[in-house]
């Protein structure tokens, strides 16, 4: 089918422009004016995939997300660091911090997302040694009596520390209060993209991608209530219902891609209906307690709600199951998988899945990017057709 | 030529241990034997033993279908099952012998797992990997999560976590799976063993420290780990054959003769080295060749430390059954943070007197391989001895480029001969 | 006369360098790598020895105190007639071979004309012989291999139709007689080659019959100088089968450290561009290697890609840079992939992106790579010392040069006209240092 052109339909061009200055903010100027705002404030960074940025509210302090750098910033000294056959994230993140851009963040949590950022918490430490360093090991043994119990005394070493670094301890009373703005903030991520498989040509995937991102700089109770503004608008929008092959998107956790990949995708005729980047910030379905030992209900919520990402060893079977649920929940036709060069537990799963979906009768297409890719003629060419194909079926 | 007799003697019976072990596999199904599939770094082999169930490592399989040349195809195999050219190599091969009818090593066939035992120590694709088995066989996993010491120590939680594991899941599932009750005494007992023979490992592994240095701590050490990382830790055999080596490599040091290798006795010593990085199997003695016959012996090596680290003073301790095997799998090499690894390989530098140290990058690892250009920065720094830098891969083929690594370790040994000359003869 | 000799043996060109007793360069040879290495080793040593030689002969004539202008002239057709002489011998050479090769192509293939044409391209090329070196006229390459190669296509496509005379089986039929003329050691004989040129200068340069004869002989007692060569050392891409003792081996970091050493002795970081690797180099005081990091196993961003852009935009190496300077925009490129290179390069032209944006791009893309590889390595000291065949691309240098001010600072950046010889004249220096004494006696 022809590729429509998608137009920012006015009213919400104000936000969405914000948003894309925020996802060009390589100098996390953002996060400077910030601080200078909120004098005594400090700002902690974390990497995907997943982070509890609670415990950095909880602290008083301000959650970064540190996402790369797309395909906007130059690799030169993160480069050295890493040889060629490792995914591009890592170098983008290392760039930043020895360029000076991410002195502004006062500490930064790594998650166990793969071995590459685990080893990559090692060299921070290395490197920018002044810092805060945390590698929050998530527990993968799913049994709350073992990796529930083991992840709450963690994440209560993590707090302590954390209020350390702040000066500011964290309590229960404080950290319910960040659960009840986070939970706020992934009701309105979730609402986001029920409203975009409600209503796809509402929400260009290209400024759902924008929202969202949006969070990683932002204060959440801000970005929460820009998302909220913007769906308001977006609702309410003239935007003609258009039909065009729907897709659920896979493999960009962690390293992201760049905006115009997103977009090649929409205009090679595909509504994505649901992806896993900036998986993030709808890490859980529920809401996290507010009642009890908070540290206990983050530990619980943890092991019985995290979604079925491939960074986490999931029961038999529940991968594909998932997958296929969401895609029914989502009215999806295809699977389109995309992973990032190099990128283990994407690739690795991907088989696994693809076999699970296949069964199913489930069509799917699959290509790989990096967050610096600068060329779309070839996805461009394989997503329509793709496209092409769902039509048809 | 008595002490060829006395290499030999540990020689075949590592051998002849090898042969028993994978013809005990290859009938274990009519003999109604069980097995447990699991990984070298964190390995519960003595538990394992303990129930009588045959533990198999296919991370050893997948390095014995490298050395034999077998590995490339099965790899092939795997990519044309879907598997990206990009992810680790041994998954690939695994999979690519499992899919060709899990013919072993030596000819015979391979049983498929009855469980998958998930030590996640020190490598996240360990965990795609069994969960990529589980597809295949429909074999349960069994996680045994090793939180990492990203902090570059072990805390009480981390080590009470692992020891809550074992008791109310592994043991369990042991028990079940092979019908006997968990006997802490018959644990115990061969945890002993382990530990003598992790006394021997280690006088062994020091040997290296005299010069000349009676043994290859890398190429010549992955023979010498081989039973104790892998189904044989915490046997009678296994406690023989470390005695008869430390035996042998105590006679070596008498007569004053230094490391044999595949080609013959080495030429003298000339340059002592460390070496960071897992060997490429693919092309093992070609790899080893290009060291040896230039007088580059390896002196200590990271790899022979990913079943346990023993040179720094751990021991497997009978009179505490589990708190040991918790704080063995939470020490393993490439559980170890950066920093640590960094200190490692500078110790190791100073220890052993080494001229340097080499890093050969594989592709497959991320474990091992992300920020060993940070190691090689760090160490530099802290030894003042130059690091050289090649690539290669685990069991993968097509990334072994003969003319490439040998550029690159000539250069270095070349390098090295020039700084201790001056450029006198440079 | 006592000489040193250095050989590097490249992947793309094979280099050598001439030193005398006292470490003076005193010739240089380069041509294009082949299956034969030996030969190409030859052919290089050769080709150093002539420049040892047009240079005994320039001095000579400067010691009669000749008059420069004339002097020049004089050499500048003495040169040429030597050259001419070489290309001749070359093509009468690859006349040969070519005439086996397509006599066995028409006698595989029934009704096809294969004979016929390829006589008459030789014709045709034997007929360019002499304008080629005549004065004043530049050629488009150093090498015969591809000098030989543009005319033949030219002539090919004149004479091919797609039935019995397919271009593609035209060409291949050079493709085999090349490889093959290449092999061969073909040098003219003293008369027919420096003797014939020393004749032809000699007429060229209009002097009496008296003076002639006496700049006749001192060109011919320059061209006789016995040139004794005392040792030799080889590096390179291809060095373990240069034909030399194992003694006589080094390695490219440590020629590459010392020759650049040797032309800017301040020289502490050295960066080499050549066709299959990259290499960062910090040197002491003495230019012995301190440190060195080479590029990954994968060749991206090495010499070898810009010839692969340059086939894929049907442009010479040479021109790539100067091209790429004319951009106003240049692209943004991120991956330096030599297997996705043309791919790419497509694609970019498919959508509009002009030429020299592209290159002016992919040039940033190279350097940046470089510059990886030199932070990699312990960065860049003062003063930095650039080497290789990419030193000649000025595109190159000035990305190099803006990328290593904002990330260094201030540093002093050499790079010597001769920068591609830096590996064999490192080897020469060895050879010269370490001759053993009963040789070097």
């Amino acid at each position: 089918m022809e590729a429509p052109v998608i137009t920012a339909p006015a009213p919400v061009a104000p936000i969405v422009e914000r948003c894309e200055a925020l996802l060009n903010d390589l100098t996390f100027e953002t996060v400077r004016q910030w601080k200078e705002n909120h004098p005594g404030k400090k700002a902690i960074g974390w990497l995907p995939v997943w982070a509890p940025r609670e415990l950095i509210l909880a602290a008083g302090m301000l959650p970064v997300g540190v996402m790369g750098a797309s395909d906007r910033l130059e690799i030169v000294k993160g480069d050295a660091y890493y040889q060629s056959y490792i995914c591009h994230l890592p170098r983008s993140v290392l760039e930043l911090g020895l360029n000076g851009s991410l002195d502004v963040l006062d500490g930064v949590l790594f998650p166990s997302t793969c071995d590459v950022i685990r080893n990559l918490s090692g060299m921070w430490r290395i490197l920018f040694p002044q810092k805060y360093v945390r590698y929050v090991d998530v527990p993968q043994n799913p049994a709350m009596s073992l990796g529930g119990r083991f992840f709450a005394e963690d994440l209560r070493a993590i707090a302590a520390e954390l209020g350390e670094v702040s000066g500011t301890p964290v309590t229960h009373e404080s950290l319910r209060a960040a659960f009840a703005v986070c939970n706020a903030n992934r009701r309105a991520v979730h609402d986001l993209y029920a409203l975009r498989v409600a209503k796809p040509w509402c929400v260009p995937s290209a400024e759902l991608y924008l929202l969202v991102r949006a969070g990683a700089l932002l204060p959440v109770e801000e970005h929460t209530a820009l998302i909220r503004e913007y769906m308001q608008l977006a609702e309410a929008s003239a935007a003609k219902p258009m039909d065009m092959a729907r897709v659920t998107v896979r493999g960009c956790f962690c390293e992201q891609p760049p905006l115009d990949l997103i977009r090649t995708i929409e205009r090679s005729g595909c509504w994505i209906m649901d992806d896993d980047w900036l998986i993030a910030w709808r890490w859980f379905k529920e809401d996290l307690p507010l009642e009890g030992d908070p540290f206990e209900n983050m530990a619980r919520v943890f092991v019985t709600d995290s979604p079925a990402c491939p960074t986490m060893h999931l029961a038999h079977g529940v991968k594909g199951a998932a997958l296929k649920a969401e895609i029914k929940n989502t009215g999806s036709e295809g699977v389109l998988f995309m992973a990032p060069s190099f990128c283990d537990p994407a690739l690795l799963d991907q088989p696994m899945i693809q076999a699970a979906i296949e069964k199913a009768g489930i069509p799917w297409s699959a290509l790989l990017y990096a967050e610096n890719t600068g060329q779309f003629q070839v996805i461009r060419e394989q997503a329509g057709t793709f496209a092409d194909a769902l039509k048809l079926s | 030529m008595n002490t060829t007799v006395m290499k030999d003697r540990s020689q075949e019976r590592q051998k002849r241990m090898l042969a028993d072990y994978f013809k005990r596999l290859a009938v274990s199904r009519e003999n109604g034997w069980k097995n447990v599939y699991t990984f070298v770094p964190g390995n519960l082999t003595e538990l394992i033993l303990s129930f009588d169930l045959l533990p198999v490592l296919p991370e050893i399989n997948a390095l014995q279908s490298g050395m034999r040349k077998k590995s490339g195809a099965f790899i092939q195999e795997a990519e044309k099952a879907g598997h990206s050219e990009d992810v680790c190599a041994y998954v690939k091969s695994d999979l690519g012998m499992l899919r060709g009818g899990n013919i072993g090593p030596t000819g015979e066939p391979l049983p498929s797992p009855d469980l998958l035992l998930l030590s996640y120590t020190g490598c996240f694709t360990f965990m795609k990997w069994f969960e990529i088995l589980r597809e295949e066989t429909g074999a349960p996993t069994l996680m045994l999560h090793v939180p990492f010491q990203g902090e570059g120590r072990v805390t009480r939680e981390m080590r009470d976590y692992v020891i809550r594991q074992l008791k109310t899941e592994v043991i369990p599932a042991l028990e079940k799976l092979s019908g006997k009750a968990y006997d802490e005494s018959r644990l115990a007992e061969m945890l002993a063993r382990s530990r003598a023979m992790e006394d021997d490992l280690v006088h062994v592994l020091e040997s290296a420290k005299r010069k000349p240095s009676p043994i290859d701590g890398y190429f010549a050490a992955v023979y010498y780990i081989g039973p104790i990382f892998s189904a044989f830790r915490g046997t009678e055999d296994a406690q023989h054959y470390y005695r008869e080596l430390r035996e042998e490599v105590d006679a070596r040091i008498a007569q004053g003769i230094g490391p044999m290798t595949p080609d013959g006795p080495m030429p003298p010593e000339k340059f002592r080295l460390v070496v960071e990085g897992p060997p490429a199997w693919t092309h093992f003695n070609e790899l080893w060749r290009m060291f040896h016959a230039e007088g580059a012996v390896i002196v200590a090596s990271t790899y022979t430390k990913v079943g346990g680290v023993y040179d720094d003073g751990f021991r497997h301790d009978p009179s505490d059954p589990l708190g040991t095997l918790a704080d063995y799998c939470l020490g393993c090499y490439t559980n170890r943070s950066m920093q640590d690894r960094v200190n490692m390989i500078a110790r190791y530098v100073k220890d052993y007197d080494a001229d340097g140290f080499m890093i050969n990058s594989v592709k497959s690892c991320n474990s091992f391989s992300a920020g060993q250009l940070l190691i090689l920065r760090e160490v530099e720094r802290l030894t003042g001895r130059p690091g050289g830098f090649f690539e290669s891969d685990l069991v993968d083929p097509r990334y072994f480029s003969a003319a490439n690594i040998k550029n690159r370790v000539e250069s270095y040994l070349q390098m090295l001969d020039q700084r201790r000359t001056g450029g006198a003869s440079a | 006369m006592k000489c040193f000799v250095g050989i590097d043996l490249g992947s793309t060109t094979t280099k050598s360098v001439v030193l005398d007793a006292e470490g003076r360069v005193i010739g240089r040879g380069i041509t294009n790598s082949r299956s034969n290495y030996e030969v190409a080793c030859d052919v290089a040593r050769r080709e150093a020895f002539h420049s040892v030689r047009f240079a005994l002969c320039a001095r000579a004539l400067e010691e009669r105190q000749m008059d420069a202008l004339v002097r020049t002239a004089l050499m500048d057709s003495l040169t040429r007639g030597f050259r001419l002489a070489q290309h001749r011998a070359q093509l009468a050479a690859l006349r040969e071979c070519l005439t086996e090769d397509a006599t066995q192509v028409e006698s595989f293939h029934a009704g096809r004309d294969i004979k016929g044409p390829v006589a008459e391209i030789i014709v045709e090329m034997e007929a360019l012989a002499e304008p080629l070196f005549s004065a004043g006229a530049t050629l488009k390459s150093d090498f015969f291999r591809d000098i030989a190669a543009s005319q033949y296509a030219a002539g090919a496509k004149k004479r091919s139709c797609p039935e019995r005379r397919p271009f593609e089986a035209l060409l291949s039929v050079f493709d085999k007689a090349i490889l093959r003329t290449e092999n061969r050691i073909l040098e003219p004989d003293f008369a027919t080659g420096a003797g014939r040129a020393i004749e032809v200068a000699l007429a060229e340069a209009l002097l009496s019959e008296q003076n002639a004869e006496a700049i006749r002989s001192t060109l011919r007692e320059a061209f006789n100088v016995p040139l004794d060569v005392i040792d030799s050392a080889g590096t390179g891409y291809g060095r373990a089968r240069l034909p030399f003792e194992k003694r006589q081996i080094r390695s490219e970091i440590l020629c590459h450290g010392l020759g650049a050493h040797h032309m800017f002795p301040n020289t502490r970081t050295v960066l080499d561009i050549g066709g299959q690797d990259t290499k960062a180099i910090q040197v002491d005081e003495a230019g012995l290697v301190r440190m060195f990091q080479m590029n990954d196993r994968c060749a991206a961003g090495c010499g070898r890609y810009l010839g692969y852009i340059a086939d894929e935009m049907n442009l010479g190496l040479h021109e790539l840079g100067p091209l790429a300077q004319q951009s106003k925009a240049p692209v943004k490129i991120n991956s330096t992939c030599t297997v996705f290179a043309g791919a790419e390069i497509r694609d970019r032209l498919t959508l509009g992106q002009k030429r020299e944006d592209i290159l002016a791009g992919l040039h940033r893309a190279v350097m940046l790579r470089a510059m990886s590889l030199l932070a990699r390595s312990g960065g860049i000291h003062d003063e930095f010392t650039f080497t290789g065949g990419v030193a000649r691309n000025e595109t190159a240098v000035s990305v190099l040069r803006k990328l290593v001010a904002q990330n260094y600072g201030e540093r002093t950046l050499n790079i010597s006209t001769d920068s591609i010889y830096t590996g064999a004249l490192g080897a020469a220096l060895f050879a010269l240092r370490d001759a053993p004494a009963e040789v070097a006696a």
